[in-house]
This record gives C-alpha cells, structure tokens and sequence, in this order.
C-alpha cells in the first residue's frame, strides 16, 4: 500500500493499512517510515491501539502477533515469546518492572487506519 | 537520631550490601528528598551479584551480574563515586576524602567495605598463576590465565573454594584439584559423613579433592608448577585460585581510630553503630555479635537495620541465623541450625544412601519434640520446611524420622507451609515473613508469585522460596475457599473443567460467545487459548477460522513454532517414525530451498528451523503436494508416538510395535487437549521407544500389550504407571479413547498427564474405575466424543494453503505483504545456521 502522509503540528499521520488488514480483537505489524509499528483492532470495545513492534524484554519484533485482552479496565497485549503485558495505553509493562514501550495516535477514516509516527 | 530534612549519608563501598541499603534508604524515604546519598565503590562497576559470580564462565556478563545499572544510582538522586575509594575519614569534621580527592561532608557513615579474600602466609603466593576469587576482575585474569593452563587447584575447600572449582571446571582445565586443610570439606557446614557423600559426588564429576593437606609452599621460579605439602607429597599444578577465607576490610576503619577485632572487623553494637556514634558498619566489615557474618541474607538484614534507623525507626540487629542451601555443581547441600549437636544433648537421626548420594542428618532434641538442626547433601528438597520447623520450633511428629524420610505409606509428614508460626521468615533474602505474605494475598489480592514480587520483593533473590510462597499461596487460597475451583483467570468464574461442559450445552464454537455468554471484561492471554483448547476439543474445527486466529497462542497462530529472533520452526508429521527415503529427500529440497537448518527430534522427526512467516504457507504447499501434513508440534495436542521397530526387524521383538504406532498416531493426531501429549510403542520389554515416560505408552507382550498412562519427562520427570496388561489392540484402542478423552474433558489448562494424575483424588484405582470399570458410566459418551474428532480429522495446513483469507494472515508486514522482517538475523554455525542470541 502506498504510504500517505499527513502533517500536523506534533505528528504526521501516515496511512498504514486497510481497517480488514487487522484481524478483529488482533493485531498485525505494519511498516512506517522504515519503523515497525503494531497496530491493534480492540473491536470488542470499538478501539484502535498502535505500539512500537518490538517487545522491549528480548528485543523481539512480535508485539503485533500477540494476544490482546484486559486486565481489569486495562487494555493490554501480551507478547508470544515471554508473556511479557503492556497497557495498549501507557506503553507500561504490566507484569515485570522496568519495561515500557512507545505508544502511537492512531484513527480510523473511511476504511483506512491512519498512525501518528 | 537525627531526622531534620536533607540528612547527608555518605556509604564507603558499593558491593552488595552497600547496594541493598541504597535501595532500601531510597525505597524508605519516597523522594522526600530527606537524604542526600552519596556512594564511593572502589571497583570500577557498579554493585553486581558476588554470591553467583561462577555463573560468569558459564556464560553470564557482567551486566546480567549488576544488581542496578547506574542509571538507577542518577534516577534516585544518588552520587556514585567509582574506581574511587575513600582513603580518608575525618571524624572531627565528619567529613571523607577519596583517592581522586574528592571531600563529601556527612552527618552519618556508613562502611559497606565487606571483605577481601585471606591469603594464607605461604611461600610463594606471589608467584604469576596464583590468584584469589572475589571480583569480576579476579575472574577475567583467571579466565586467560586458564586458556595455556592444563591442571588447576582451589586452595579451600569451603563454600566459595568449591565454587571457585566449579569455575575451574567451566573453564575446561584437564585436570582441576580442590585442597583443604581440615578433613573434610565446607568444614563450617556439613559433618564428616555429608562431606564423604558430597566428595564422592564431586569427584564422580571429575574434580580431586586432597583433604587433611597443609600447603607449605608454592613451587616454580616466575610461575607456579606445584604446590608442595607438610607430609612431603607435592601436587603439579599450573595454577592456584585461593579461596581459603575471608579478611574483613578494617584497614579504613583502624586508621580512623573505630574500635576493630583483633582478628579482624570493624566492632559494632546491636544498632550496627561502631564505636562513633555516627558511623555505621553492615555487611562483612562488621563485627556483631562477636563474628563476622560472611553471607548476604544477614548482610541485607543489617542495610535494613541502618536504613530503619536512618528513618528515625528503632530497629536491632538480632543474631542471624546463618542456615544456607546451595547447589555445589549440581549437589543440592543444606545445612541449618546446629549441624554438629551431638548426643547425649540430643538424638541423631542419620539417612544415607551412597548409591545415589544422599546424606540427611537430623539433631532432635533429648525430648523427641523439637529439631536442633542438621546437613543435607545430594537432595535437600526439605531444605525449607526443616529450616522452618527449626527455627519455629514447630512440635515434631511422633517419628521425627518421617520429616526427612516422608512418611512411608500415608499422608505427607506434617501440615505443611501452613502449619508455620506467621512471624515464620519465609524469603530470607528479603526478610519477608508468612504474615506478610499472608497479609498481601488474604487482603491485598496479589495471588500470584508475580504480583507477590512485585508488592513484596520476595523470591527476587536467590528464589529458593519460591515452591514455599506458591504453597503459601495455595494455602491462602484454600483458606478462604477459594482453591476448591480453580478458576481460569479474572475473566471466568470457572473451572475448564465447568466451562468445557457449559460451552458443550450451549454449543458455542466462538470464543466472542463463550465470552459474552459466560464471562466479562475483554479476555486475556490465559482464558483466550484455554477457550480455544476447549472449542478444538468438542468441536474440532480449524482454529484459525472464524474469531479464532487471535485467541490462539503464540505458536498455535501461525500454526507453526515460534524461535528466537521471530522465525518458525516446520515439523510436518512422520508417523511412528517412518520415513521413506523419497519424503526425506523432499524435506532435503525444500530445507535447502528456503534455506532452513534441519535437526532430527527426540520424537523421531526432523524439524526445520529459521521459516520467515511469509514463507511458512509456500514451504507448506510444496510439503503437502508430496504427501506431507501438519505434526501439530505447534499444539497442545498430540505430538508423535515413537517406537521401535519390533517384529518387523528386531531379533527380539514380540509384536509388531511400528504399525501400532502408526495406527495410534493416525488415530489421535489433531486432538487438542490442556498440554500436549506424547506417545510411544515398544515391540518388546527392552522398553527402546521408553514407552514409559509418555503420556501414554504401549509395551508388547507375548500375549498382547500392556498399556501405561500419565508419565511425562520435563522438569520433573515421572513414570507412566499400569493401566491394563495383556490387553488386544482394539481393547487398548478402547481405553486409550476413554483415558484421553476424560483428560481432555477434566484437565486444568496446561496441565500434564502426570500432573493431572497426581491431583486426582482417588489415583490410579480411581482412573481404572472410571477408563476400565465405567463407574461414571460415561465410557460409551467418551468413546463417541473420540470418534467424532477422529472422524473429523483433516490437515489445518493443507486448509490455510488452499483458504486465501486464512492464508494472507500469514505476512509480517499487512501493508508489505513482500517484505520479510529485516531484523531477522542467523549467524553460521558448522555448515548450517542459527538464531542469533538474544540482545
């Protein structure tokens, strides 16, 4: 897909994938400006989430195939190498101290999934 | 004590106990911004893990050794002087000068200076090969000491002497010697007859030990070539690690006029104050209590004592118990309490076994009623509970020999971790006690060993209470009526076992309607593949279809193995370990095509390693074109049924065990069940598939087979125990569907055959009444439920090739579909390829 950029003050919005490219209450990776980017479609409660792709524990690209689900209110991923959690909100890891990942602003317009990178 | 904002503490030395009251002070204080912290360390590292620096040479570094990066030290406010001892106190002007010269002012001193290793004065210590073990540094010097060295020596045979042999041995010296003075080893802990069992299993592994020995000189001219005894006998070695003992560090200490030991160590009272009120020692500078405590659990114990105190609390340093268990190359010892009460003050209880190197000694009081102490060697697995019922003065049984020997023939001895006293101190590294522990599952809801680190820091040491504080946590549990169900996680309220039956009723197949249906919240990586094991189970449909793809696990997704670096493994099936030679070349070509390294498994298949996931539906299309299908290696499911050849080639076979195992793989490949499931069929009582070790496992006889259910290898291996013998096939196939089904049907998620067993009230007699006598009488339901999955059974990979929804899922890039992950790296290893290791 072609990448389509949109500038704004803090953030540009690129145009990542198609909504069906995410399986729902899944994830996927999708590639931005050579940055690895999960992207989560948490169609249970109707959110989008997109994190960084690497899970920060072993430096393993695999956020984006992990389960999603919550802890309490939570919303959270769990990678498939270790079951490290992280909040799809904060970024914090939620099981082991000392690991965080980055969050991005992510919109959905039109069937399209648009990442603030 | 003085407690007026910004109070300035200076700590001399950065080992780990200067570390561990850093963390605690930092931790008490909460960013108050009460104490300024300033920290001098001597070494040019940060504070790392002295207590497993022989995990050094097998394959840690220094940084999996840092207690906290430095990072840490800035986070918290503290400033951290390295390489950069203090050389100079002040007490007049209460002030410090370090080497570099730099003065910092303090209101309170804390000297964390430890220990350095003893020489003994010994001609020729200073010759080149001759080292001490204590620093990182020490072992990189022995490190390349070792790489022209053939024969080494550890001159001690305690603790630290055995450890530092055990490096030795890492670093692969021919020949590596262990000389001691006394006549046995680890003098201070273990009697004569535990040293005698230790020293056989030490020497089996290949080390020599030279006990009752008094080293009178170091031979050779520049570099040492031996070590010459008191009794004339001389030992060629090329070179010496000195691990003889420690020497307090009071050399900083005497020159400012504090009150030292004359054998050593900086004096303090029962608040750890030295003889200047304002200067503190902890750790093994320290003298209280008229010794030197030369282990880390006591050490920890004094930071915590000072850093009280520093908070304006009242806290004594109380005399510490100084009980440890270690592995010594791969022997379990413990010594706790006593060791050496003898009689007649009390009774000795003695168990050994010198074929498989077991030694227990237990001192018993005169009255039979309380546990003095005693010395485990080769299996200290009741480390904890003794040490507990020691320490607690717990009342003993009626037989005190059943606390080490278990009672033969009824319940466990005692009651348990629950039996214990609460102020019982279960994490000793820590110091966290069972009321604390109690207190954080029974009313702050953190049930798991994770949350219970977390709020507690308990088991982040050396993790030796670990099994203790899940028992603690059962016991809690069950207290509170909780652990009778064994519920799935916060997202379900049932067992599998119940909700396994619920979704049957309801004929739910998505995991959206389970969940809707019988559960709140969004799901989680614990219910999600536990629901998808139950809907595999009743319905066998492809799990990848419907909502079913995410809630699979990790390896289940990509119906494939996930390896380091995020390539996957392919395993097609091989049943019963028949290959002809036309599929093995075909598993040849396309390895080589997709450029795959090939290992042979334990379940006699071969495995390709190293599939980018895009490529996994293409490696897969070729396979299933020459005959190949899914092994399910990926599942918790059934994986192989190895055999041996039997009849068909074996000159001592009985029946033909190959074909049995083909049927029986046949049968139940593609069954989902709580773990996965392993198999094996032997031709004859030599037992070569080790038929015995599988979750199920047949062995011919003359008259027929004999069938063995619930073993499992793995972390603890256990025997498959006799279901039925001399049985035909059909009936074994008959109890084979009933035992696997009721498994699959009655199983907590992730739990192994054995294990499942081992839960089970009732046992073994209680597993044949219901497989072989039908007391549920549920044996026609079970044998239905098995014919539907088999009739069902279709290969996942042939449809995930053929269904190009299912198929594009299989990119690691959605909006790339072409682009492999590029952080994807191998590196060569002889003539095939491997992941790269872990960052």
């Amino acid at each position: 897909m072609e990448t389509l950029a949109i500038n704004t003050d803090k953030h540009t919005w690129h145009a990542a994938c198609r909504v069906e490219d995410i399986p729902e209450d899944g994830g996927a990776c999708a590639l931005i400006e050579g940055k690895q980017i999960a992207i989560f479609n948490f169609a249970r409660r109707g959110e989008w989430y997109a994190t960084d792709n690497e899970c920060p524990h072993r430096q393993q690209m695999a956020l984006g195939r992990g389960m999603i689900g919550s802890l309490g209110e939570e919303p959270k991923v769990a990678c498939p190498f270790h079951k490290r959690t992280f909040s799809l909100k904060t970024g914090q890891c939620l099981n082991d101290d000392g690991y965080q990942i980055n969050t991005f602003p992510i919109k959905v317009s039109e069937g399209i999934v648009y990442v603030g990178v | 004590m003085n407690t007026n904002t910004n109070t300035r503490v200076v700590v001399i030395g950065n080992g780990m106990v200067g570390y561990k009251f850093c963390e605690k002070l930092v931790a008490k204080e909460k960013n108050s911004g009460r104490f300024t912290l300033t920290v001098f360390g001597e070494e040019p590292r940060v504070a790392y893990d002295r207590v497993h620096l022989s995990a050094y040479f097998a394959g840690k570094t220094a940084e999996d050794l840092t207690l906290a990066p430095t990072e840490w030290y800035a986070e918290n406010g503290i400033n951290l002087y390295l390489t950069d001892p203090v050389v100079d106190i002040d007490r007049d002007r209460k002030e410090v000068r370090s080497h570099h010269g730099v003065v910092v002012p303090y209101d309170y001193l804390i000297m964390a200076t430890g220990s350095g290793a003893f020489v003994p004065q010994v001609a020729g210590v200073e010759k080149d090969g001759v080292f001490v073990y204590r620093t990182i540094e020490d072992l990189d010097l022995i490190q390349s000491y070792a790489r022209k060295a053939k024969k080494g020596a550890v001159l001690g045979g305690g603790l630290l002497g055995l450890e530092a042999a055990k490096a030795l041995l890492d670093l692969g010296l021919e020949e590596a010697h262990v000389v001691e003075f006394a006549p046995r080893l680890m003098p201070r802990q273990i009697d004569d007859a535990g040293s005698g069992i230790l020293q056989r299993q030490l020497e089996s592994l290949g080390l020599n030990i030279h006990l009752s020995k008094s080293t009178q000189e170091i031979t050779g001219d520049e570099c040492i070539t031996g070590m010459q005894f008191a009794d004339g006998s001389l030992l060629e070695v090329d070179m010496l690690v000195i691990s003889a003992g420690i020497r307090p560090r009071d050399e900083l200490a005497k020159s400012a006029g504090l009150d030292t030991h004359p054998r050593g160590g900086i004096i303090v009272d029962n608040s750890l104050q030295t003889s200047d009120p304002s200067i503190f020692a902890i750790g093994e500078c320290a003298v209280a209590h008229h010794m030197i405590y030369g282990l880390v659990a006591p050490g920890y114990e004094m930071a915590e004592v000072v850093a009280s105190q520093l908070m304006g609390e009242t806290k004594e340093f109380k005399p510490y118990d100084m009980s440890t268990k270690l592995k010594l190359i791969g022997t379990d010892v413990g010594s706790f309490g006593d060791p050496f009460a003898s009689e007649p003050a009390c009774r000795t209880i003695v168990y050994e076994n010198k074929a498989k190197g077991v030694y227990k000694r237990i001192n018993v009081s005169a009255d039979g009623k309380e546990l003095l102490g005693g010395v485990l060697v080769g299996d200290a697995d009741q480390y904890n509970m003794l040490l507990q019922t020691c320490k607690n003065k717990t009342i003993l049984p009626p037989d005190p020999e059943d606390v080490i020997l278990g009672s033969r023939g009824g319940e466990e001895a005692g009651a348990g971790v629950m039996s214990l006293p609460d102020d019982a101190l279960i994490c000793s590294c820590e110091a966290i006690t069972k009321a604390m522990l109690c207190h954080e599952i029974g009313e702050n809801g953190h049930t798991t060993v994770d949350a219970l680190k977390k709020a507690t820091k308990a088991c982040t040491g050396c993790g030796g209470c670990t099994p203790m504080v899940k028992d603690i946590i059962q016991g809690v549990m069950k207290e509170k009526g909780v652990y009778v169900r064994n519920i799935i996680c916060e997202h379900f309220d049932y067992t599998r076992q119940e909700l396994l039956d619920l979704v049957k009723m309801n004929g739910l197949k998505t995991y959206t309607d389970v969940l809707n249906t019988f559960g709140h919240g969004d799901g989680c990586e614990v219910c999600k593949p536990a629901t998808a094991s139950i809907l595999a189970g009743l319905w066998n449909e492809n799990i990848l279809a419907k909502d079913r793809a995410p809630i699979q696990d990790s390896n289940d997704r990509f119906l494939a193995n996930i390896q380091r670096g995020g390539t996957y493994s392919v395993m097609p099936r091989v049943a019963g370990g028949e290959i002809s030679p036309e599929k093995l070349i075909v598993l040849g070509q396309v390895a080589q095509k997709y450029g795959l390294y090939t290992k042979i498994t334990g379940g006699q298949r071969i495995d390709l390693f190293g599939a980018h996931v895009g490529d996994l539906p293409k490696i897969w299309e070729e396979l299933i074109v020459h005959g190949f299908e899914s092994g399910h290696a990926y599942g918790k499911s059934l994986r192989t049924v190895k055999s041996c050849v039997g009849t068909t080639w074996c000159r001592y076979g009985v029946q033909d065990s190959v074909t049995f195992a083909i049927e029986l793989e046949n049968r139940y490949k593609g069954l989902r069940s709580p773990h996965k499931l392993k198999s094996g069929v032997s031709g004859c009582t030599r037992e070569c598939a080790e038929a015995q070790s599988k979750d199920f496992g047949i062995i011919a006889t003359e008259k027929g087979w004999n069938v063995y259910v619930c073993g499992n290898g793995g972390t603890k291996p256990q025997h498959a125990q006799l279901l039925a013998s001399d049985i035909d096939k059909e009936t074994a196939v008959k109890y084979l569907d009933r035992f696997l089904m009721f498994y699959v049907k009655t199983a907590d998620p992730l739990t192994r055959t054995a294990t499942w067993l081992n839960k089970m009230e009732g046992g073994m007699t209680y597993l044949k009444a219901v497989v072989i006598d039908d007391v549920l009488g549920i044996g026609d339901e079970l044998e239905r439920e098995m014919q539907l999955i088999v009739d069902t059974y279709f290969c996942e990979w042939k449809e995930v090739v053929e269904n190009p929804e299912l198929r594009k899922r299989f990119t690691h890039f959605v909006n790339a579909p072409e682009v492999k992950d590029p952080t994807v790296q191998f590196e060569p290893m002889r003539d095939q390829i491997r992941a790269k290791e872990w960052a």
